[in-house]
Formats: structure tokens, C-alpha cells, sequence
């Protein structure tokens, strides 16, 4: 009885009579959600023009944010520092991102067209452990601190008094789910109203139609693993202000697994609700039921949510349907 | 293909598969292989200990020819504290004689313990793995001085209790929280804390974070924030120490009450900015590199680019001299059993003798130049671990500075608890071999 009281009341209760930590578990959920769909967004980029499931998104995650830091660093060590520099170095990290995806459509895309899917995941793997031991031997293996100021990216807290308590808003957490907004509406927008945009949306839809009108594989593809780049950049910046940048994002970057089994692999639209559900049912999960296990149910929590949806919509949230002529 | 070049083929692949004739296997060296590393999620923390241990024992090869005469060959093997990598690790190096094994990982050391035995290679885990290893009489060939993780967290109660303005009664009715990787090694001293809670009445609230979690700790800080603790105790590695540190600044939590065990760097807290001013860690032995030894370290390996310290400035922080430390002991385990054994190339068998006698004094640390670097070490032949004291020292926003006096552990309390813990092994293990190895009159 007391076991049932805990599951089905108690969370309930502790929520009435703590709303701010309800508020505040919702807003740190909120923007889990909002870097999760960030790393999710770029795996469905990839998919939805390559067709590929590009397990290198984590690591791209950690490259870029470690090239960034990295690139600082060298400037800094030459006498060369501030925003100035660190601009420079967000410059030269996405111009870095771009020769990627130049070098992964040359070597990697290109010669395996054609190839079953299984081989382009796969080949995606040997990607992930190029650019780690690349990121290793250039950058070294250590934790770098982001170079959040230079960056001019805000520091502290908004500590608001309401509900009868108080709710603290990161000011990082507030800058990044904003620059996370604007990023996935831009990328809306350039699939929407560019050409560009209408091509990635046609080789989506049929490689072998899109070739028929003209349009370039290669180029498309190019663009596409430059904007999943990008991408990683933009959430390794914002991950790595609120952490470090390390490898160990790469495991954190794994969060987009179960993100992309609810929202499907083909939705943009399901990336962002599906990291919404999955941030914000993790945290609800770790703080009101996780104490009656001990805690720690946050790392599988995702999954068995993920799970739960899959059992009525195996094709995810706004994944297309599966539709199968027997 | 024929048979003559499917013959040919498999007499290729046989010669090439055969391990290299390794170094240590000749009559004028020892081989010491160090389980290090410098790459994935735990490298923050890794790194700084691989340089320290590996520029030591460069440093003994290059001034003084290594030890009693024979030089020592120091290989890396990278586990990437990942167990399985360690466990291949260990398989690479066992062909080649090593005179002991580091793992350098609670999970690594675990499968390693009852291995040590049966291939006759002593395992340092020095101040980790398992806390009951430290009985000699069932662990002949495991050594984890100087303090367990059990000794550590009573340490840390202690020094709460003295915050308070008393003895270990000033804890009932204290809640402390226990934030900890939710691994081996963070949950090594759950049944201490769990005996202890209940013995010294105090309410423990436990917050285990994932290794997938270690950069997304808002959940436990969350709960932290509802409990309410009256104090913090974090067991992290990795990205999970500075992490932990930058949450508590965000959570708001007294810093003057966020203590860790001794693995933070200076790292860690300072990404928790101005605000981290106030963390404590445990600690043994100095921060710094104002020592002849460290001095020497400077000018015949770093100067002389044979570190691979990303810069100078790492030399003496708190990681670094860890991996010194932990060096120091393995050179003087060789020491030791040279003396003890006659052998001037020692075997595993004779390092064994040689930690169980080992005898580090003040006189011996001034002779290596290590004056008040550490406190002294003596292991005996039934105590593998010498339960020393440690202090705390706190971050000052710049670095850690000493602020409390040497703490000895609960040993009433802990030395019951190591006893049946280290029995009950044997027998979840049985049959456990019963220690055959003779005590020097020495230990």
C-alpha cells in the first residue's frame, strides 16, 4: 500500500506543495530537451538527404566545440586573445566543419553510393573513431573550459521569487534554448522557401528523381553534413558553457538515441517535440520517482519512454508512416 | 590458393603474431607497465596522473640509471578507464614480466584481485579499488595504501563532526548527501555509509549519477535542492567532479559544506568560476612542485621534452603529484625488494616482499627530495594499506590550500567492517586460496 502510495500519490502531492520545484524541474527539462533536439536535428538532417544514421552526430558534437577551444587557445598562447579571437576561432571552427563534410562526401559518401545502408553506418563508425583520435592527437585529451565570455555568452542567474518559493534560470540555459530556437527556425525556413532548401527536401523524398532533374547528389550532400556540422557546433558551444568541453559529450550526444526512436528519423518537427518529451519526462522521472529506486533511472528512463510511444507509433511521432505492399 | 601458400600463409601470420621479445625480459631491467588514460570521458582526470607517474620513473632512468643500477622499462597501456580495455591491457603485459600492474580504475582492480595470485603480479591500487584488499592475510598480493575509500568518507565525517564542534556524536540527526558515479568505484563505500548511518544516527541521501549522466547532473542537484542536506559528499571522476562543482554553484549550496574524496583537480573547481571559492577535497600529500625531486623531473624530463605535460604549469598540481606519489611507491617497492630479495632484477614475487615491507619515513623522503611532501608510509604483511590520515584542503578561487590538521580515519569503526567485508569475499569466491607466501621478519 505504502508502494502504491509512493508511485500513484505521493509525486503528486510533493508537486502541489512545491510548485517552484515543479517549475524548476520543467525548465531544466525543458532545456535537456531543447540541446537534446539540437544533437537529434542534426542525425535527421543527415538521414533525411543521405539516408544515412550517422553515428559520428556525438563525436561531432565534442570535435567541434574541442576545434573551437582548441583553435582559441593556440591564438591565446601566440598573444593573441579576447573576442576578437574567439570569434575568429568560431570562423575558422565552422570553415573546419565544412572541409569535414567536403572530406566525408569525397572519401566516404561517394564511394560507398549505392551501397546497402548497413555499410554507410558502419562506415560512419570508422568516422566517429578518426575524429576522436584526430581530436585527441591535435587537441589533447583533457577538458577544456568554453570560452564563454569571449563569446560573450552570459553568465549567473535570473533567481525569480514565485510559487511560493524560488525558480533560478541560468542565464546559459536561457541563452541557449533562444539560440537553439532560432537555429531550428532558421534551418525551417531554409528547407521551406530556399532552392536549396527544395532540393534537400527532393533528394529526401527520391534519390533517383532529384538526379533526374538536376540536382547534385554530392553537392546536397555536402551541404547537408556542412549544416549537421554547424549544428554540432552550436550544441557543443552550449553544452560545453554549461559543463566543459569533453569527451565524455559524446556519451551525453547518445541522449539523441531514444529522441529519435519518439520523434522519428525523418522530422524535423519530431526532433524538437520528441527532445521536449524526453528531457522534460527524464527529469520529471529522476525527481519524483527516481528516490524510490535509489536514483539514477534518468540514463534508461528515456528509453522505456521512447519504448512506451514505439508500441503505438513504431514509425515515431511524425516519422512517415509505414506503408508496405504485400 | 594452394596448400604450399596456405602453408606459407599460416607460417607468416604465426611469426607475426608472436609477441615481441620485450625489453624487460632482458637480464638488466625491470618492466613496469602503467594502465593509463589520456583519451575518452575520464582523460580530465587521467591525463595529469599519467604524467606525473610516467615523468618519475623517466626521471629515475635518466639521473640515476634507474633503480639500484637497472633501468626500468615504463610502458603505457591505454585503458581509457574502460575495464575490458584494462583486462586486454593486462593480458598484453602479463607475457612480459611486469614487477607489478597500476590499474588505475575500482573496475579495472576488481577482476584483476583474483588474478594476482595465480600469475604472481602484485596489484597497486593505491588509495582505490577494493577497501577490504587491504587485509594481507587474504590479499597477499594486493596493495592500496595510503587509505581506503572507506577511510576516506569517515575522514570526511570526522571533519563535519568538527565543523559542528565535536566528536562523531555531532552527526545524529545530520542529513548528508552522498553524490557519487554510479560505478565500481562510487559504490565501493555504500555499506560503510549504509552501517554508519545507522550506528551514528545521521540520515544519508544518496544521489548516484550515470556515467552518461556525468555532464547532466541537474536531476540529482534537483533533489539535492529539495533534501536539503546539511552537508555533500562527492566520490566523482572525470567530467562528473567539475560538473558536480559547477552544479552546486548553480544550486546555490554552501561551498564550505561540498566535500569531496581526493580526486578532484584544480580543473574541476575552477570551472565553477568565483563561486567554487570554499570546495574541499581530501587530500595526503603536497600541492606544488617546490621539491628537489619535482625539480629534478623539471630538468631531466620536462625540460628535455620527454613529458608529454601539455604545459609546464601542470607540474605539481594536485593530479600530477598524485601520479608522482603513486610512482614513489612503485620505485620504492622496487627499492625495497632489491634489498630484501638480493636481486638486482626484481621478479613480482619479490616487489610483493617489497611492499609488504615498505617503510617510508621523513629521513626518506628529505633523501629523495620530497621533504613534507606526504606522510609517512609502513605496510606490514597483514596490513596492506596503513589507513594514514589525510587532511582537507580547500579551493581559495586560485588553488587548494591546507586548512585542517592530519584526520585519522574511524578505524574502530571501519577495521571490523574491512574484516568481514574481506571474508566475505573469500567466501563469495571460495575456494579462496589461503595465503601461503611467508612474512619477512621486517613486516
Amino acid at each position: 500500500m505504502t508502494l502504491l502510495y509512493s508511485i500513484f500519490v505521493d509525486p503528486f502531492v510533493q508537486m502541489v506543495q512545491m510548485p517552484d520545484l515543479l517549475a524548476q524541474t520543467l525548465w531544466e527539462g525543458l532545456v535537456s530537451g531543447v540541446l537534446y533536439a539540437l544533437i537529434a536535428l542534426g542525425f535527421v538532417l543527415i538521414f533525411k538527404a543521405s539516408g544515412v544514421f550517422n553515428f559520428a552526430q556525438g563525436i561531432m558534437v565534442v570535435f567541434s566545440g574541442l576545434t573551437l577551444v582548441g583553435l582559441y587557445e593556440k591564438f591565446a598562447a601566440a598573444g593573441f586573445s579576447g573576442p576578437l579571437a574567439a570569434f575568429t576561432a568560431l570562423a575558422l571552427a565552422v570553415l573546419v566543419m565544412l572541409i569535414l563534410a567536403m572530406v566525408i562526401e569525397r572519401t566516404v559518401l561517394r564511394p560507398l553510393v549505392n551501397q546497402p545502408d548497413i555499410i554507410l553506418f558502419m562506415a560512419t563508425f570508422g568516422v566517429t573513431y578518426l575524429l576522436i583520435g584526430f581530436g585527441e592527437m591535435v587537441f589533447g585529451g583533457d577538458p577544456k573550459q568554453m570560452i564563454t565570455d569571449q563569446l560573450f555568452l552570459p553568465r549567473g542567474a535570473y533567481d525569480v521569487a514565485m510559487l511560493g518559493g524560488h525558480v533560478s534560470f541560468q542565464k546559459i540555459d536561457i541563452a541557449a534554448t533562444v539560440i537553439a530556437s532560432l537555429m531550428i527556425a532558421g534551418l525551417a525556413i531554409f528547407f521551406q522557401k530556399t532552392r536549396i532548401g527544395r532540393a534537400l527536401r527532393a533528394v529526401a523524398d527520391s534519390h533517383k528523381a532529384a538526379l533526374s532533374v538536376g540536382i547534385s547528389l554530392n553537392q546536397i550532400w555536402v551541404i547537408v553534413w556542412f549544416a549537421a556540422g554547424v549544428v554540432a557546433l552550436v550544441t557543443g558551444i552550449m553544452w560545453g558553457a554549461r559543463s566543459d568541453v569533453s569527451f565524455a559529450l559524446q556519451i551525453v550526444a547518445l541522449k539523441a538515441f531514444p529522441v529519435l526512436i519518439l520523434g522519428g528519423f525523418t522530422s524535423v518537427p519530431g526532433a524538437i517535440v520528441g527532445g521536449l518529451i524526453i528531457g522534460i519526462g527524464e527529469k520529471l522521472g529522476e525527481f519524483y520517482w527516481g528516490p524510490l529506486v535509489g536514483g539514477g533511472i534518468e540514463s534508461w528512463l528515456a528509453y522505456v519512454i521512447a519504448l512506451l510511444f514505439l508500441l503505438y507509433r513504431p514509425q515515431g511521432l511524425f516519422g512517415d508512416k509505414i506503408i508496405e505492399r504485400i | 590458393m594452394s596448400l604450399k601458400h596456405w602453408a606459407y600463409a599460416l607460417a607468416a601470420a604465426t611469426v607475426l603474431s608472436l609477441p615481441a621479445i620485450p625489453a624487460a625480459q632482458a637480464e638488466d631491467s625491470i618492466y613496469v607497465p602503467l594502465f593509463t588514460y589520456r583519451t575518452g570521458p575520464f582523460a580530465g582526470s587521467g591525463t595529469p596522473i599519467a604524467d606525473g607517474m610516467h615523468d618519475y620513473l623517466t626521471m629515475l632512468n635518466e639521473r640515476d640509471g634507474g633503480i639500484g643500477g637497472v633501468k626500468l622499462v615504463i610502458e603505457e597501456c591505454e585503458t581509457g578507464y574502460d575495464t575490458k580495455k584494462g583486462l586486454e591491457c593486462y593480458e598484453s603485459v602479463k607475457p612480459k614480466h611486469p614487477v607489478m600492474v597500476n590499474p588505475w580504475s575500482t573496475g579495472i582492480t576488481l577482476p584483476l584481485i583474483p588474478k594476482a595470485a595465480v600469475d604472481k603480479i602484485p596489484v597497486l591500487s593505491m588509495a582505490y579499488g577494493l577497501s577490504a584488499s587491504a587485509k594481507g592475510d587474504i590479499f597477499p598480493w594486493v596493495f592500496n595504501p595510503p587509505a581506503t575509500y572507506w577511510d576516506g568518507f569517515t575522514q570526511i565525517l570526522k571533519y563535519i563532526a568538527a565543523q559542528e564542534g565535536g566528536g562523531v556524536e555531532k552527526l545524529k540527526g545530520k542529513k548528508i548527501g552522498y553524490i557519487f558515479l554510479d560505478a565500481s568505484f562510487g559504490r565501493e563505500p555504500l555499506p560503510l555509509i549504509e552501517s554508519l548511518s545507522k550506528e551514528l544516527g545521521f540520515e544519508a541521501k544518496l544521489y548516484p549519477v550515470a556515467a552518461a549522466d556525468m555532464q547532466n547532473q541537474s536531476s540529482q542537484w534537483l533533489n539535492v535542492r529539495r533534501d536539503r542536506p546539511d552537508y555533500m559528499i562527492l566520490y566523482g571522476w572525470g567530467a562528473l567532479n567539475s560538473t558536480a562543482v559547477k552544479e552546486a554553484v548553480k544550486t546555490n549550496y554552501p561551498m564550505e559544506k561540498f566535500i569531496s574524496i581526493w580526486w578532484p583537480s584544480e580543473d574541476d573547481a575552477r570551472g565553477g568560476g568565483d563561486k567554487a571559492t570554499g570546495f574541499k577535497t581530501l587530500n595526503w600529500h603536497a600541492v606544488g612542485a617546490n621539491f628537489p625531486l619535482i625539480a629534478d623531473i623539471q630538468k631531466y624530463v620536462v625540460d628535455k621534452g620527454k613529458s608529454q605535460v601539455s604545459s609546464k604549469d601542470k607540474v605539481g598540481q594536485v593530479l600530477y603529484n598524485r601520479g608522482v606519489y603513486n610512482s614513489m611507491l612503485i620505485a620504492e617497492a622496487i627499492r625495497t625488494a632489491q634489498k630484501v630479495s638480493g636481486h638486482k632484477v626484481v621478479t613480482g614475487e619479490d616487489v610483493r616482499r617489497g611492499l609488504e615491507d615498505l617503510n617510508i619515513d621523513a629521513a626518506r623522503y628529505k633523501e629523495m627530495g620530497l621533504e613534507n611532501f606526504a606522510g609517512p608510509v609502513k605496510l606490514t604483511c597483514a596490513d596492506h594499506n596503513g589507513h594514514f590520515s589525510t587532511f582537507i584542503q580547500r579551493w581559495d578561487g586560485k588553488q587548494y590550500v591546507k586548512v585542517s590538521d592530519y584526520i585519522t580515519p574511524m578505524t574502530d569503526k571501519v577495521e571490523p567492517l574491512l574484516e568481514a567485508d574481506a571474508k566475505a569475499y573469500a567466501e563469495k569466491n571460495a575456494p579462496w586460496p589461503k595465503r601461503t607466501e611467508p612474512c619477512d621478519k621486517a613486516s
